[in-house]
């Protein structure tokens, strides 16, 4: 989240697609609630279901799943032609005025530089022009024909809301009044919330569904404001915190890009994720990269981590290519993976394409299993009748199962999806042996150094000197982790202005990552979190829940991600001269010295607003991007594809184009390809989702959940049951190309027939949560069905938009 | 007229209810006041995070015993803490039903191993576990860590052993497994975060 939970309160919108909060967020859906009856704030729901979200919003659309982008480049054409727009934002935060590269091309639905024996893009034209003083070049009249804002107006043109109405289903006139709502924000004092969930993620062009808000928002004004942004409500209580740490191969903590094989040393290394201004005077913090790196190196490798080592660089393995969840297991079914640790993780559960997962998890050696229950994945090897048929004599995999604590039985520090940092105590000892997660992977390790110690092997040094320094080796304590994840100085830490002045005497615990240096004088396990443990203690423990202005920052309650800041860009809710849109949600505002108001200022305290320094600090372009230049996979505007199984027989923005029918730069393994279902065969969109009564495969072991809702389901409206003589009640089973489950249909009002591309639609809704193991009726893991593709960018799998056929079983 | 905790039971079990019984001016002494204190008033109550969705809702969780070093403690209740500003006490049917998740039928209590080829499931000590673990992991990288790739750079890496890293961990622990694994050169890492 930009914002956080407590602030949808402040919007005057709140716009829900890709996610149903009402009944996945119940409790911070209450500040949705809260918004409509204190600011009179409407509530928009776009999904392919009536759900329980849309069962209490102001306006309904229902959407053919998968075609967001084509929804939302519709919301960007109407807002640009209907001049919808918050002008002096768009002209002086956003790029919108930067000159693109003439060689950038988009044609037939494929931008320049496209191959297609690789899947993927060559983006050299993807650029802006660049000045010979290297910074970009600009046209402040927004005419020039090769500006983002000229080149975006082109690009949505054919987002007309006939074109919409065709793809999405939806009919014109509710897209049409949705798009009325959203562009009544456009007004400077007004604000539109976005809260979206995996109902966008969990498609092949996922990232850039999210794009397209993220456009949508700076068109409005809404980034930085009260009550604005884009707020990804996120799953488990810690998802956020765990990615921020960087528990997958692409980036180390604090979203670190990962050295890969390119990166032959740290000087190309450090080069290549040190970026310079693209505008003058701009804040560009990424230039303070070196500072992040060798501090963690040096919370990592201590004495090891020097100048003289290039700090230990060579001691970080290297990323050969694609390492994500399905990569891992198409490596695993290829047999080049021998083992395997899941920790509180059920990927039998929670991957698409059952079967090749159990496949790939019998060629393993040996299989870790770390969890406090008996997960489905634990038993993959085991005969639970037609829900898992398998031979345990022909499957060689060791596997061990480990007991762990649960979240009751030890402490430390969540954060969720708002960024705030808050400590949890213990309240329990966990059941007969188990152990906490930290004693685990401290007894392997321990034992691993003392072999290595002992008899050598493989390139000991990175586990021989890695730093250990724990009061008792064996068990790491949450308070010591978390010290060293917010890091300390070595040395005194000087003030660059002023040397005689010392910011952090040697020993101390750093109160900021301005404090970082790269010369090796300070350590950080992960800089955005500088600051959770500072000199002053535990900051994450503070329970002070005093909100003085009204708008529910609550400073000084845990510690918010970063620097205890609440909302991001919040320099962008006041105008040039720093006077905020709308006085009375004051965030931030020039006091003629410094920023002042209500969060910790997202901009230099004392940068005058006459120095231009734009409110996005993280971008070398000190603005936000309409035109993401080289940084998305499939092309710097979001693009309607098709899904990779669609009911249609092409793309209709590009029908004689078979290339440009699905995302043309998703990886598709082989097999995998052949594996999706064509329309002929299996003539209904399926969905996944989630209900209320449960937490993805993880509440079916909790009883009184489990007597909530008992049994798998799928979800039909009347019109299909009617179709294929389906009643209530009925056993009903669904089959994709990759395989069928068997459960209980259930017939509602809430899934309508779509009228798409001149032909009827129908939509399965298919429940997750339920499997072999737990205190549910046994039943099929969901995710037999969902087919083994993800976004092009970050690889989370398809699961929200495949095809299936329906019958009485 | 004094009436100990025994014969107010017995009272009570003739049919007449307790208040009806105070207000007849029939009231019983201190022994009273234990028959009516409530469990939650001799627990400890600890301040926590629901470990389901991102919300992150404040709980308050309820401990029989003070949390003496020799008292083991069960917990008996948990609820929103209305402290927090995000939740202010209120919880979702997810989280109203944690107490059954911490005390599910299908909690692990100890190390198991199922040995290849096997149906069925053998408890071992956590010492032997290590070890076996430990020793299968050391071969496993010895024999397919790559120290550098075709072209000569030196990329020290080991992606035959593969790692999913739990979401609902938090951060510490997080922390100590990324620290952890990179140090051996695993690669093939990745977390519920990203599905």
């Amino acid at each position: 989240m930009t914002n956080h939970w407590v602030d949808i309160k402040n919007a005057d919108l709140v716009f829900v697609m890709g996610g149903n909060p009402a009944e996945a967020h119940p409790c911070g859906f209450k500040w949705v609630i809260e918004a409509k009856k204190t600011r009179k704030a409407k509530l928009v729901v776009v999904d392919p279901r009536f759900n329980r979200t849309a069962s209490v919003a102001d306006y309904y659309a229902p959407i053919r799943a998968g075609t967001d982008i084509a929804f939302l480049g519709g919301v960007i054409h109407y807002l640009l032609a209907n001049d919808k727009l918050h002008h002096d934002y768009v002209k002086a935060y956003t790029n919108a005025s930067f000159l693109v590269d003439p060689a950038f091309k988009f044609e037939d639905g494929i931008f320049s530089g496209y191959s297609e024996e690789k899947r993927s893009y060559g983006k050299d034209t993807w650029k802006y022009q660049l000045g010979e003083d290297g910074f970009a070049k600009v046209d402040d009249t927004l005419q020039d024909p090769q500006c983002v804002f000229q080149l975006m107006k082109a690009h949505y043109a054919r987002y007309t809301p006939d074109v919409v109405s065709k793809i999405t289903g939806t009919p014109k006139d509710a897209f049409l009044k949705v798009c009325e709502y959203i562009a009544d924000t456009a007004a400077p004092n007004k604000t539109m919330t976005n809260l979206y969930a995996l109902g966008w993620t969990e498609h092949s062009v996922g990232s850039q569904n999210i794009r397209c808000m993220a456009i949508i928002q700076l068109l409005l004004g809404n980034m930085g404001m009260a009550g604005g942004g884009i707020n990804a409500l996120r799953g488990h209580a810690n998802v956020q915190g765990i990615t921020d740490f960087a528990l997958y191969a692409q980036n180390l903590p604090g979203y670190m890009g990962a050295p890969g094989d390119a990166d032959k040393d740290l000087a190309t290394y450090l080069e290549k994720r040190t970026p310079k201004a693209l505008r003058p005077g701009q804040m560009n913090f990424p230039q303070n990269f070196p500072k992040w790196f060798v501090s963690l190196q040096k919370a990592w490798w201590g004495d090891a981590a020097t100048k003289e080592t290039d700090f230990a660089y060579a001691y970080l393995p290297k990323l050969a290519g694609a390492s994500d969840t399905l990569s891992i297991f198409n490596a695993m079914f290829e047999g080049k993976i021998n083992g395997f640790f899941c920790q509180g993780f059920n990927p039998l559960a929670s991957v698409p394409n059952k079967r090749k997962v159990g496949d790939a998890l019998a060629k393993l050696k040996y299989l870790v299993i770390m969890d406090p229950l008996a997960t489905d994945t634990s038993e993959f090897w085991k005969p639970h009748g037609e829900f898992n048929e398998v031979d345990p004599g022909k499957i060689q995999t060791e596997v061990f199962r480990l007991p762990t604590s649960l979240f009751a039985e030890n402490a430390g520090t969540f954060t969720n999806s708002g960024r705030v940092v808050q400590w949890r105590w213990k309240a329990a000892e966990a059941p007969g042996d188990s152990k906490d997660d930290t004693e685990i992977l401290a007894a392997l390790f321990l034992r691993l150094k003392d072999m290595y110690a002992k008899d050598g092997g493989a390139f000991p040094d990175p586990i021989l000197k890695l730093t250990w320094a724990y009061t008792q080796p064996a068990k790491p304590s949450p308070e010591e982790l978390l010290r060293e994840i917010n890091g300390k100085a070595l040395a005194d830490v000087l003030d660059p202005k002023d040397p005689t002045k010392v910011l952090a005497k040697a020993g101390e615990q750093l109160g900021t990552f301005a404090h970082l240096r790269d010369d090796g004088t300070t350590t950080c396990g992960n800089w955005i979190y500088c600051g959770v443990w500072s000199q002053a203690g535990n900051n994450s423990a503070r329970r002070d829940n005093s909100d003085p202005s009204g708008l529910g920052q609550t400073l000084n309650w845990g510690f918010a991600w970063p620097v205890n800041r609440r909302i991001l860009y919040n320099r962008a809710s006041a105008d040039l001269a720093g006077k905020p849109w709308d006085p009375k949600r004051t965030v931030l505002k020039w006091a003629g010295d410094k920023w002042v108001g209500n969060d910790v200022p997202d901009m230099r305290p004392d940068a005058k607003p006459e120095e231009n320094v734009m409110p996005f600090i993280m971008n070398p372009e000190g603005v936000g991007r309409l035109f993401s230049r080289e940084l998305m996979a499939e092309g710097p505007f979001p693009e309607h594809y098709e899904p990779f199984e669609t009911p249609l027989d092409a793309n209709p923005l590009h029908p004689k184009n078979p290339k440009a029918t699905s995302n043309p730069a998703a990886r598709v393994y082989k097999g995998d390809m052949e594996a999706f279902g064509k329309a002929k065969d299996f003539p209904y969109v399926a969905t996944t989702y989630r209900l209320t009564e449960h937490f993805h495969y993880w509440t079916k072991q909790s009883l009184i959940n489990a007597i909530m809702q008992p049994e798998q389901f799928v979800e039909i409206g009347e019109e299909l049951a009617k179709e294929k003589g389906i009643v209530a009640g009925d056993k009903v089973k669904v089959r994709s190309n990759r395989g069928f489950i068997r459960a209980v249909a259930v017939v509602t009002k809430r899934i309508k027939a779509l009228e798409v591309d001149g032909r009827k639609v129908h939509t399965v809704g298919i429940p997750i949560h339920f499997g072999f193991k737990g205190a549910t009726k046994p039943g099929f893991l969901t995710n037999t069905l969902t087919p083994f593709v993800g976004d092009a960018n970050v690889q989370t799998p398809e699961y929200k938009a495949f095809l299936v056929n329906i019958e009485k079983a | 007229m004094n009436v100990t905790r025994r014969q107010f039971f017995r009272v009570c079990a003739a049919g007449l209810g307790g208040s009806s019984i105070a207000m007849m001016g029939f009231s019983p002494t201190a022994a009273l006041a234990e028959v009516r204190a409530f469990k939650l008033a001799r627990a400890t109550e600890t301040r926590n995070t629901c470990p389901y969705c991102s919300v992150s809702c404040g709980v308050l969780i309820y401990t029989t015993g003070d949390k003496s070093k020799n008292a083991h403690g069960s917990i008996i209740h948990i609820e929103g803490d209305p402290d927090n500003p995000v939740n202010r006490g209120t919880l979702c049917p997810k989280g109203a039903g944690l107490k059954d998740m911490i005390h599910s039928a299908n909690r692990l209590k100890w190390p198991e191993v199922r040995e290849a080829g096997t149906a069925e499931w053998k408890r071992i000590s956590w010492s032997d576990a290590f070890d076996r673990i430990a020793k299968h992991m050391k071969a496993d990288r010895d024999a397919n860590f790559m120290a550098q790739n075709a072209d000569g750079v030196t990329v020290n890496r080991w992606t035959s052993t593969g790692y999913l890293a739990s979401s609902a961990a938090q951060n510490e622990v997080g922390y100590l497994t990324v620290k952890t694994l990179r140090a051996l050169g695993i690669t093939s890492l990745d977390t519920q975060a990203r599905i």
